[in-house]
């Protein structure tokens, strides 16, 4: 199982109108590599289930969209015969069935004899590292198996595609956080080209080989993970993913002009623009030495580190992620420094 | 995420040309589901929509079959004693719906609002009513307050024979319908409203009229009308108690039964159909009233004790209780007496169906077979068509057809019901005409007539049910109908047994629906509760009223025990 296996997908020029007169996506192209893992993040209603749902064919694009498996059109054909594995944020595990009944329940209608079914069974069930729970009901299951359960049953019968809808959703945080690694892990060993849907950018750093950013109903940016939290395309990117300061100043021949002071970066000519710095790209500083000054307004100390506001060095305040052994208090005058290369200028809005 | 506001507000698309999907192959399952649901929408075209078309043909035919226009009507209403019936009928309606719809809201407001003990048996007593046909209740009457009955001085010289007797009869009958829609109305009241109004100090008095009745108002409304409908609509009570005093549902009786003038009959019957059309327009407008003043966030009220009100409500409830146990007990005493009022001595001879007229034991068993099958297969015929409305994809129009003839009974008496079945089956032009006269139109009948309400019960169950396990099944290939065997219906079974266990109560006690479709081969219990009763055989058909709603009451308790048992143990994953 830890070959490549999967398909590519390509998604050409999809979009959706409800019958209702719901715009839930505007034309949209993608291509998604074999044994890739893309994720979809985006805010509530950006048409994110709307999209999995095109590719899974459960949902029709309007005319003019098509669905490519292996370069293969599969637009017109039905859920049925795509080959896809699905997972809901409800898991939709059948009650009235135990661990292992679930896994199989594809597996009885394919000829699979006794034995055959049992050692796939098996071969699932430690997988995903449900070992000595195949008798277990579901309703005996704490949330993190029953999700495990939902994807051993839903890879059992070996999709082509791996369809997942905010499985982690409906479980708490901390479990959330655990079962992330363990579903990427899980995710690499298979190596189905898998579309994973969700609204929480952690998931999505964590398990995308790639991330594609929604927004009402469109690509915000797709890239890797790095790209899209360093390198955001626009400010609505930018402040979806993680935490980040959005300074609207005048640059002139490489410097940005602040309330507080000044700033270096990387870029010629003069005008308008909007910088983008996350907060733990600002370095904390004596005042004196400093080019950019601030007075800090608040601190939170989170254990990790210490997040600041820092006012009057820019038109708003800025967030500062600092050392948790930095002795700061509210009140205190700070200089600020940031290498240029952490600046980054998003375009347009 | 940095800033809370990264929630977009979705503007839906202004461009009015919506485009149109891709258009995808059918998948084989797809087409099964379309063509299952069309199947079963055929035959509640058959069994509905068809025989109320021939009711409504026959109302305007002459007596040659020409179309006469309103003709027909003018007859109806320039003759004075069918006219005075419309009067009869809608003053006994009026004033039965108001004292059952009182009590009723005074006995739900004792279950759901008081510490009152005993509610457990009450709540039990209360449903007692709907395990006998309506000509129980006016039998008993008959011995209470009758010519011979041992209670006839209460009566002061009235007679309970006419709109007494009826009134009477009918709030017993109707009170177990009213009590559900009252106990469903009071248990979705917002606590936090009491609360509110204690926290301002109003009086009891100013909260019950402030709070609680609006809270119930529709359930009020509701229930009104529910009553109002089975009221005016029922056959059973003012057949056997009615005396000289006639109503709308003894009309279509005579005229059809005892005259053989089916114009007549049909034109009454459409007169009929007015209340029950427009009691059934209300109820839907109150369902989306009341789903809609059920926040999700309300919380339920608590009753604290009080032994006032909670010593009052025993008094009162006890009072309601006792008045039904005494209908039962004197059916079943009359049953038992060897000859009213002359020889009380206990035996089983009026039980002795064979040697009397009416069918027998054999009618008994008709009965039971009737109702048998009725359950079966509707319940079959019910849970696939609200499964398949509920689970096929896209076929919006077919779906929403559905939905309409599913509930179309609801509107549809089932002394209407019954009469458009003449028409329409007895017609030779008919292809289904050969079911005339069988169990099978009995059994058509009777599902036809108890559709909507199990149909609701079955879509409610389905609901319930994740929504994804059918998407799931679908993308794991496997074929509808496997899951819907081995998951949907598995997990439905308490929803099941509950639509048979309904059907079947209701097939043994109906009398309206089918007395008008037996043959003599397919005698009917509570049809020869009728006939006896008419044949003066009062103290018989006491004790076929007696058989029925011991037989009824038999299949209550295998049900209870069923849920209680084998659900109990398979069902367990609903508890958590
Ligand atoms: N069947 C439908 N008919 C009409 N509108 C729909 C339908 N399904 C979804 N929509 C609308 O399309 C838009 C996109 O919905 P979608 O479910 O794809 O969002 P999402 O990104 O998955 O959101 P969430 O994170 O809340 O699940 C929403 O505005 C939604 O209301
Ligand atoms: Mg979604």
């Amino acid at each position: 199982m830890n070959t490549t296996q999967g398909v590519t997908v390509r998604v050409e020029n999809c979009a959706k109108t409800f019958a209702d007169g719901t715009r839930a996506l505007d034309p949209v192209t993608l291509d998604v590599a074999r044994g890739e893992t893309l994720v979809f993040l985006g805010p509530s209603g950006c048409g994110k289930t709307t999209m999995l749902r095109i590719i899974a064919g459960l949902e029709k694009p309007d005319s003019g969209g098509r669905v490519l498996f292996n370069a293969q059109d599969v637009t017109r054909i039905p859920i049925e015969r795509r080959n896809v594995g699905m997972v809901f944020q409800s898991y939709a595990l059948f009650p009235n069935m135990n661990v292992a009944q679930n896994i199989a329940y594809s597996l009885a209608l394919r000829g699979a004899g006794k034995a055959e079914r049992d050692s796939r069974v098996a071969e699932l069930v430690a997988l995903t590292g449900i070992e000595g729970l195949e008798n277990r009901n579901i309703d005996q299951l704490s949330g993190g198996q029953r999700q495990r359960v939902a994807l051993a049953r839903a890879v059992a019968m070996r999709p082509s595609v791996l369809l997942l809808d905010e499985p982690l959703t409906a479980l708490d945080a901390a479990l959330r956080e655990r079962l992330r690694g363990e579903l990427d892990r899980l995710l690499r060993t298979l190596g189905i080209t898998t579309i994973y849907v969700t609204h929480d950018q952690s998931e999505a750093m964590t398990l995308g080989d790639r991330i594609v950013v929604m927004r009402k109903g469109a690509i915000a940016q797709v890239g890797s993970p790095r790209d899209i939290y360093f390198k955001p395309a626009s400010r609505f990117v930018a402040e979806f993913i993680g935490a980040a300061n959005i300074i609207d100043a005048v640059s002139d021949n490489g410097v940005l002009v602040l309330p507080g002071g000044r700033l270096a970066v990387d870029k010629t000519g003069h005008g308008q623009v909007a910088a983008m710095i996350r907060p733990e790209s600002i370095g904390i500083i004596s005042p004196e030495a400093a080019f950019l000054v601030g007075r800090v307004a608040s601190v939170s100390f989170t254990g990790d580190r210490q997040r600041l506001v820092v006012d009057g060095a820019s038109d708003k305040p800025l967030i500062v992620d600092a050392s948790n052994t930095l002795a700061v208090k509210i009140g205190d005058t700070v200089g600020l420094t940031v290498a240029p290369s952490a600046i980054q200028f998003l375009q347009g809005a | 995420m940095s800033t809370a506001a990264l929630q977009e507000p979705w503007a839906k698309s202004d461009n009015p040309a919506a485009p149109i999907p891709v258009h995808q192959k059918m998948s084989r399952d797809d087409l099964i589901m379309r063509i299952a649901l069309c199947v079963l929408a055929a035959w509640l075209v058959i069994a509905v929509l068809l025989p109320l078309g021939a009711l409504l043909i026959k109302s305007f035919e002459g007596p040659d079959g020409g179309f006469v226009g309103v003709s027909n009507f003018a007859l109806f209403f320039a003759n004075p004693s069918l006219t005075q019936s419309i009067s009869n009928s809608l003053s006994i309606a009026i004033v039965s719906t108001v004292i059952c719809v009182l009590l009723s809201f005074v006995f739900a407001y004792g279950l759901m609002r008081t510490c009152m003990p005993g509610r457990g048996i009450f709540k039990l007593i209360s449903q007692v009513p709907l395990l006998a046909p309506s000509l129980l209740p006016a039998i008993s009457l008959v011995y209470l307050f009758g010519n011979q009955g041992f209670a006839k001085s209460m009566m002061l010289g009235q007679s309970i024979y006419g709109p007494i007797g009826i009134g009477i009869g009918e709030v017993f009958w109707t009170f177990p319908h009213a009590l559900i829609i009252m106990i469903t109305a009071l248990s979705t009241s917002d606590a936090r409203l009491y609360e509110a109004a204690s926290a301002l100090k109003a009086s009891a008095w100013r909260t019950f009229w402030t709070v609680t009745i609006p809270g119930a108002r529709y359930g009020l409304i509701s229930a009104t009308f529910v009553v109002f409908t089975l009221v005016v609509t029922d056959f059973g009570v003012p057949k056997v108690i009615g005396g000289q005093f006639n109503v709308l549902a003894t009309d279509i009786y005579k005229q059809v039964i005892g005259q053989q003038n089916f114009r007549m009959g049909a034109v009454v019957g459409l007169l009929l159909l007015l209340p029950a059309v427009f009691s059934f327009a209300v109820d839907q407008w109150v369902q989306r009233k009341q789903s809609a003043a059920m926040s999700s966030r309300a919380v339920a009220y608590e009753p604290k004790p009080d032994a006032f009100v909670d010593t009052a409500f025993l008094v009162i409830c006890g009072l309601i209780a006792a008045a039904i146990l005494t209908v039962i007990f004197t059916a079943l005493f009359a049953s038992l007496a060897t000859l009213w009022p002359y020889n009380l001595t206990p035996s089983f001879k009026n039980y002795d169906f064979d040697n009397m007229d009416g069918g027998g034991w054999q009618s008994f068993f008709n009965s039971l077979r009737m109702a048998g099958f009725t359950a079966v297969f509707g319940t079959a015929i019910i849970f696939s068509g609200a499964y398949l409305m509920e689970k096929t994809k896209g076929f919006g129009a077919g779906r929403f057809v559905f939905q309409f003839l599913a509930l179309l009974p609801l509107a549809v008496p089932g002394i209407v019901l019954g009469l458009g079945y003449i028409f329409f089956f007895n017609s030779p032009a008919n292809p289904f005409n050969f079911i005339y006269g069988t169990t099978t139109i009995l059994v058509v009948c009777s599902i036809a007539h108890f559709y909507s309400v199990a149909h609701l019960t079955a879509v409610t169950a389905l609901k319930q049910i994740d929504q994804e396990i059918e998407t799931v099944s679908s993308s794991l290939r496997v074929p509808f109908y496997r899951t819907f065997f081995l998951v949907t219906l598995p997990v439905s079974l308490p929803a099941v047994l509950d639509i048979a266990m309904y059907l079947f109560v209701n097939a043994l006690t109906t009398v309206s629906a089918v007395v008008f479709i037996y043959s003599p081969q397919t005698t009917l219990a509570s049809i020869a509760v009728l006939n006896m009763d008419d044949a003066g055989d009062v103290a018989p058909a006491a004790a076929m009223a007696m058989t029925i709603f011991f037989a009824a009451t038999a299949v209550r308790v295998v049900y209870t025990g069923l849920v209680r048992g084998v659900l109990g143990r398979t069902q367990a994953w609903r508890h958590r």
